[in-house]
């Protein structure tokens, strides 16, 4: 085949080749039949609760393509919200966990069952446990910047939340912390927008032009993008990513992306019909530049659907975690 | 001898030359000032940050997910409050993670009354510290106690609150620290900056060695037949001198300092109350849901039958803050002859 327009385009800093487009398309597609199969077992009674991110696929997926994978101050930490389905899945996640934990098995390989979905953690890739509470780990992400300036090298931190979340007093601890003349630290601040607060819009709150605009005061070099879009999405992280690393400054990314179901189950997790829909649009492109055709895209979701329907199958049967282990893991212990 | 302050200063110093201590950190904690007791002065890895409680507890999570073993300071246990949920967090990063990330850190906070420090420099926290699991929590009545129970903090793997009752930071203590110089004054000559400008200043520090009081050991303080008390921080010398004086009068009381209030040393307490079938437990944190009330409870579930008399529970009034001028503030926490009283009062009970 030969080399997509898309991919020439004169704007593009770094090219992207066909095989990335496809890359990204193909975990764009995993992580939303994952989302929809969730949200799908939560409605059929196979888990209590679902939150996620479908609608943020084009900026979650190249987040994990571009992170520094690994355990320990050399790899890149992440302290994630929990839309965040895409990032692990593009890290190389196997998407069974995810309907592990919102089974709430004994398996889940995250909590064990004791977490809702989408709080994953895995220390074996610097993935810090995600939490309910908005915000807190805009507090918790300095630490292990901080942990990582002293070590040396090219491993940053990356956090990231939503817009309602940075009325949190969190947030501008990591302003404050990140940008400390004193000891400025390797952190990726991202602030994914999606204009909505549960139900509250975004005029209920925002009165600053841009959320990014806020890292103007601390000297944070910032940016605002479209997080919709995967390909500008790449570009615009890698540049961040590579200022982070190099400078052992932070930066702050805002991107706008969609909320295509909703907050959580606790508003219902219907598909919404007025929001870009990243996935569509990404497809439209890849379609019109001749980078996929409308069969191969239609085949490759099928598979995924089905292969999560059987994922979801084989959860049904897994066992929950017993009752006496609510005393394991209270304390960690030498060995 | 050493005071509570130079004793917290030395282990800190022990544990950053020997334990990986990398970060001592909170408001006023490095230099110039050294912490608002001095308890931080000199340390060549304390630094002073933000004034911004969620940002030190937040930075502490992050350190220890990093590997790091932090020190964190809050200045006064009456600021700690809008840190709770964080708090919780560092209390539950390990369960909820099903065993994946352990957080070895360590806040530090001074707590209680005795400095007339009024509504915001008087609060107690065992109460609440108590009421998040996943934390081992500790306090010490003593220089060497505090020496040993920093060193023992700073080598756990799990999130450690150490507790400072601030009313005892600037007491001397009974008991030399290992490598601690005979003369005190040589003592503060080497370690205590000095008055004005210290920028040039270095201290020169003893030849310390360690000294670990385990986390979950308590220790008999007096030894007693007719009563048990149990008590830590603050109120500790005081029953401690109650007992003595009361020796003299004919009463016969145990005296248990529990230095860690969890996971706490129930059968040092158990074995003390089958011998002597009354226990008095004290501290001086508001008396509705104290850890007092819990320890009163396991009383009497476990040792009903080998009691002569109800356990009882000497604690702060429930007021909202502790007011400044001195008759406020000796009326709302237990002070020696309160202590001294409900010890002879309940040595006497009888079924």
């Amino acid at each position: 085949m030969s080399r997509p327009r898309l991919i020439n385009r004169e704007e593009a800093s770094a090219p992207l080749d066909r095989e990335l487009l496809v890359r990204l398309h193909d975990l764009m597609v995993k992580t939303r039949v994952l989302e929809e199969r969730l949200i799908q077992m939560y409605k059929q009674g196979h888990g209590y609760f679902w939150i996620g991110g479908p609608g943020e696929e084009a900026f979650n997926v190249p987040l994990g393509l571009l992170m520094k994978k690994g355990q320990g101050l050399d790899h890149d930490y992440l302290h994630a919200h929990y839309r965040q389905s895409g990032t692990l899945l593009a890290m190389g996640e196997e998407p069974i966990g995810a309907l592990r934990q919102m089974k709430n098995t004994a398996t889940d390989p995250y909590s064990g069952g004791r977490n809702f979905a989408g709080h994953f953690s895995k220390r074996e890739w610097n993935i810090a446990p995600v939490s309910s509470p908005i915000e807190v780990q805009y507090s918790i992400a300095p630490g292990t910047a901080m942990a990582q300036k002293r070590h040396g090298g090219d491993g940053i931190t990356i956090v990231t939340g939503g817009d309602a979340g940075t009325a949190e007093g969190d947030f501008a601890s990591c302003l404050v912390w990140s940008s400390r003349p004193a000891n400025p630290l390797p952190l990726l601040i991202i602030v994914t927008n999606n204009k909505w607060g549960i139900s509250t819009t975004a005029d209920g709150q925002h009165g600053e032009t841009r959320i990014s605009d806020r890292a103007r005061a601390f000297n944070i070099r910032c940016k605002t993008i479209n997080g919709n879009d995967p390909l500008e999405s790449y570009r615009e992280l890698k540049e961040a990513m590579d200022y982070v690393r190099k400078e052992r400054k932070p930066f702050m990314l805002e991107a706008l992306v969609s909320r295509l179901y909703g907050h959580s189950s606790a508003s219902g997790a219907n598909f919404v019909t007025n929001e870009v829909d990243c996935l569509k649009e990404f497809e439209a492109k890849l379609e019109k530049e001749g980078v996929l055709t409308r069969e191969q895209m239609d085949a490759l979701r099928s598979r995924y659907t089905e292969d999560l329907a059987t994922a979801a199958r084989q959860v049904r049967d897994e066992p929950q975690p017993a009752p006496e282990t609510i005393w394991n893991h209270i304390y960690a212990e030498k060995k | 001898m050493a005071n509570m302050a130079q004793a917290v200063r030395m282990a800190l110093h022990y544990a950053e030359e020997n334990l990986g201590v990398m970060d001592i950190f909170g408001e006023d904690v490095g230099p110039p000032l050294g912490g608002v007791f001095t308890a931080t002065q000199g340390l060549k890895n304390a630094w002073n940050s933000p004034l911004d409680e969620r940002g030190i507890i937040g930075t502490a999570i992050g350190l220890a997910m990093a590997g790091q073993r932090p020190v964190a300071e809050i200045q006064f246990a009456d600021y700690i409050y809008n840190t709770i949920d964080l708090l919780k967090i560092a209390g539950n990063t390990l369960w909820s993670s099903n065993g994946d990330w352990n957080l070895p850190m360590v806040v530090k906070t001074p707590v209680g009354s005795g400095i007339r420090g009024s509504i915001y420099h008087s609060h107690s926290f065992d109460a609440t510290a108590t009421h998040i699991p996943g934390w081992k929590i500790v306090m010490p009545s003593n220089p060497l106690d505090a020496y040993g129970l920093m060193l023992a903090a700073c080598q756990e793997l799990n999130p450690v609150m150490y507790l400072e009752p601030k009313a005892l930071l600037r007491v001397k203590g009974e008991e030399r620290i290992p490598g601690e110089p005979e003369d005190e004054k040589q003592l503060s000559k080497m370690i205590d900056a000095p008055l004005g400008d210290r920028s040039a200043w270095k201290p020169q520090w003893p030849a310390l060695q360690p000294y670990v009081v385990p986390i979950g050991q308590g220790k008999v303080v007096r030894e007693g037949a007719q009563v048990t008390v149990v008590s830590y921080g603050r109120t500790l010398p005081l029953c401690a001198k109650a007992a003595d004086s009361l020796r003299e009068q004919g009463v016969s009381a145990e005296v248990i300092d529990l230095r860690t209030l969890w996971p706490y040393d129930w059968n040092l307490i158990k074995g003390s109350i089958e011998k002597t079938g009354r226990v008095l437990y004290v501290n001086e944190d508001t008396e509705v849901t104290n850890f007092g009330e819990h320890l009163v409870r396991r009383t009497v579930d476990e040792l009903f039958y080998k009691l002569l008399a109800p356990p009882r529970l000497l604690a702060g009034k429930f007021v909202p803050g502790i007011g400044l001028a001195d008759s406020l503030e000796m009326a709302s926490v237990p002070q020696q002859a309160d202590i001294t009283e409900a010890i002879r009062k309940l040595a006497s009970e009888e079924p």
